[in-house]
């Protein structure tokens, strides 16, 4: 069809696969590219040698044992709720409540610990809490879900406003249950009796969300690849008429797996109020909702994959924050070289997903 | 296939002369970078020390901290990213925690934080870690929790507050004389973030300065429910000047309310530090709490090995307790001596803020206060703090606990 036509320079193609190999080269080629840009911006506008700079960047996550400790817990929080959001998304369905869903499973899981504790054995009391979590977090879910499939409503600006709900909803309880009076904060629950708070294990105490975390992911990769729920799943998403036709229940398949998706932010919610956080706040998930779905999406919903994006993020945050400290800057700074580094990272997904045709070679390559 | 080649190739390409391009930069960059360390003369032993700040220079509360913090090391002989630590935008959960331990690690062997809500997480960490120094401004709990190696401290801001309320009875005089308002009119405004009693206490500190010197004052409070926000504080502000408030006051942590009174045309009492560069007009004076002389004695105490108290006060007397320069742009003629006969009756004894003659609450004179200076979770006050017929703040904890709410102040309610 090009053949009357004046061909153009370069004109694009989508590419229709790509060996994982070359992808990944694509993926590096485009990180050293970020970290070259990063390095001339930093050369020249702040003065200060790059390569100081990327070893900040490491020590900020791997300097000491207890900050590879943090930051394996940083990153297990985020990817579970990264992995929550994955059926969803895979479905096509726009979860952007991840937020929303993640705090009141954070909710559930205090709620019950302040007003319980004590009444109950501490492992009746966890019970109740993870009960009380997962039970919020679905409950978030099931609303825009079950309006979608009955109604068709647009899932996205739906999920989206159950955020809002959610951090008004705490934004009170938080002045309901503050400690001291008026101060609108309820600070750590149970400090000195740890009543509802999960054990150590071994006497670490950053490990336990780690299991979870891995014990998900590996959960999360069999019940999407081998699963009928996972394949139904994948049929939803590429194409609603065709799994009509198969006689797959669609309206079913989004409620189910929007259920399954909030409860396991509710489960986040429940790690971090009883293992990492124990407390409260309307600032506590702090946007993974939304930073999951781009750990989602770069690792195309695969759970192992989503492992690595999500380091990604997490090393990105933790470095830039040490840049801001050793370096003597506020956040603005790490903030912009994350913001490159994650352009780059994106920007080749372009490239992986289209093809480059320049003028020559134009009419052998179009297959 | 050729097309993929190609476009490798360039990419390549690409990468290999912006990597000579960043190799050469980052020379430059290397030169320059040890030229910075080394100056400064390094304290006994390799001593370090860190702050956690819930915001960053931005909020005019953590500048007032950084400022202080950078001061008191490089006293100390400490120098930045060597041997003193500052980490921002640490919030106030898991976060918080995560950094005092971060210090820890970094060999810090002192560790500061300086908002209220750090506190619990202040307080986990220094309970794990025994051989660290944890000091927490404006918290409650180390006189009750007695952690050995966990301390609060605080300052008599209430003072510093009631010194600027004179600066503002004075403006408010200046305004009755000329004719520009009545005698009933000197109302003045207040934004605050949070109704407790740190914020309480100030702005009643800062009523009854004004009230000293100009008898008719009453006052409108209005909250934010945050301690940055610029939006609200200045929606708060311009909503006060709405409704006929001449004067304006804030205890919260942007340029919000500064900003829209300059817009205005209002005067401005400000907090935490001088706003006048932004508004040169309305800007009449701030108070603030210096804490370098803090940050020093806990330093001065952690290399010496002697006891931080568990409570500390700063005063006047400590310097802990300032004014900023008076604008005389905006400022009544004559506030710089009626703030100095103020603040030399105040070091003297001779006048108190929290006078029980000065106030009322609900017509009648208060003769006794239970406050909940022991802040164990139970909201149970059990403290007598009226004293001889004053209200003893910052005396049994070093965090205000005046909570009263006295007459010619008017609660309007939460920003909307």
């Amino acid at each position: 069809m090009t053949n009357t036509a004046k061909t153009p320079l370069v004109h694009i193609t989508r590419r229709k696969n790509i060996a994982w190999y070359r992808a990944w080269i694509v993926r590096i080629i485009a990180v050293i590219l970020a970290l070259i840009l990063c390095g001339i911006i930093t050369t020249f506008v702040v003065h200060i040698n790059p390569i100081e700079v990327y070893k900040t960047m490491i020590s900020g996550n791997f300097g000491t044992a207890r900050k590879v400790w943090f930051m394996g817990q940083d990153l297990a929080t985020l990817l579970i709720i990264s992995l929550a959001l994955a059926p969803a998304f895979r479905m096509r369905f726009w979860n952007l409540g991840g937020d929303g869903q993640a705090l009141m499973g954070c909710f559930g899981a205090s709620a019950v610990m302040i007003l319980c504790s004590g009444s109950m054995p501490n492992w009746l009391l966890l019970i109740v809490m993870f009960a009380a979590a997962i039970f919020c977090g679905m409950l978030w879910a099931f609303v825009p879900a079950f309006f979608k499939a009955r109604w068709n409503t647009n899932e996205t600006l739906f999920t989206l406003m159950m955020n809002y709900l959610a951090t008004q909803l705490i934004a009170f309880f938080v002045v309901v249950w503050e400690n001291p009076k008026g101060s609108s904060k309820i600070g750590i629950i149970n400090q000195r009796t740890q009543l509802g708070w999960l054990p150590d294990i071994g006497g670490n105490k950053y490990i336990l969300i780690i299991i979870v975390a891995v014990v998900l992911a590996v959960a999360m990769f069999i019940y999407m690849r081998y699963s009928k729920h996972g394949y139904e799943i994948a049929v939803v998403g590429e194409s609603e008429p065709t799994a009509r036709y198969v006689g797959i229940k669609v309206r079913k398949v989004i409620i189910r797996t929007m259920l399954l998706s909030g409860a396991i932010c509710g489960l986040a919610g429940f790690m971090m109020v009883a293992s990492t956080n124990h407390t409260l706040t309307t600032t506590l998930v702090g946007g993974r909702g939304f930073t999951g779905v781009m750990v989602a999406w770069l690792a195309k919903f695969n759970p192992f994959f989503m492992i690595i994006t999500s380091f990604i993020l997490v090393f990105l945050g933790r470095g830039a924050s040490e840049i801001s400290t050793m370096f003597g800057f506020n956040d603005s700074f790490g903030s912009i070289l994350t913001g490159i580094i994650l352009f780059f990272i994106i920007g080749c997904e372009f490239f992986l997903n289209y093809e480059l045709h320049f003028r020559k070679s134009a009419k052998k390559e179009v297959a | 296939m050729k097309g993929i080649k190609k476009i490798l190739a360039l990419v390549f390409v690409a990468v290999f002369a912006v990597g000579m391009l960043a190799a050469c930069g980052g020379g430059n960059g290397g030169d320059a970078a040890p030229a910075g360390s080394g100056g400064a003369a390094a304290p006994a032993g390799d001593f370090k020390a860190g702050l956690i700040c819930l915001h960053d220079e931005n909020s005019t509360y953590d500048l007032n901290f950084i400022n202080a913090f950078k001061e008191a090391c490089e006293d100390m002989g400490l120098v930045e990213g060597e041997s003193y630590f500052i980490k921002t935008n640490k919030g106030e959960n898991e976060e918080a925690y995560q950094a005092a331990c971060e210090l820890v690690d970094q060999g810090c062997n002192v560790i500061f934080a300086d908002s209220f809500g750090h506190e619990d997480y202040i307080l986990q960490a220094a309970m794990e870690n025994p051989d660290v120094q944890f000091c927490h401004a404006t918290g409650t709990k180390a006189h009750t929790e007695l952690v050995e190696n966990y301390h609060n401290a605080f300052a008599s801001i209430y003072e510093g507050r009631y010194l600027a309320g004179v600066a503002a009875g004075m403006k408010l005089n200046e305004m009755i004389e000329s004719g520009k308002i009545t005698a009933d009119q000197a109302v003045m405004g207040y934004v605050g973030a949070y109704p407790y009693a740190e914020v309480k206490s100030g702005y009643t500190s800062f009523y009854l300065g004004a009230k000293s010197v100009c008898p008719t004052v009453t006052m409108q409070v209005t909250f934010t429910n945050s301690w940055y926000d610029e939006t609200l504080e200045k929606t708060g502000a311009q909503t006060l000047i709405d409704k006929g408030c001449v004067l304006i006051s804030q205890h919260a942590d942007s340029m919000g309310a500064p900003t829209a009174c300059e817009a205005a045309g209002v005067p401005n009492v400000s907090y935490n530090g001088s706003t006048v560069q932004a508004c040169p007009n309305t800007f009449i004076v701030s108070s603030r709490i210096d804490w370098a002389p803090y940050f020093k004695y806990a330093m001065q105490s952690t290399l010496d090995g002697t006891k931080i108290d568990y409570d500390w006060v700063g005063t006047i007397d400590t310097g802990s307790v300032v004014l900023t320069e008076v604008n005389e742009a905006a400022a009544a003629p004559g506030t710089v001596d009626a703030i100095e006969a103020a603040k030399a009756d105040l070091v003297a004894g001779n006048i108190h803020v929290f006078d029980t003659a000065n106030f009322t609450v609900g017509g009648q004179t208060l003769t006794s206060y239970q406050a909940d200076v022991d802040d164990m979770g139970d909201f149970q006050p059990e403290t007598e703090v009226i004293e001889n017929g004053i209200f003893m703040e910052s005396y049994y904890r070093s965090a205000p606990y005046f909570d009263i709410d006295i007459d010619g102040i008017t609660i309007l309610g939460d920003v909307q």
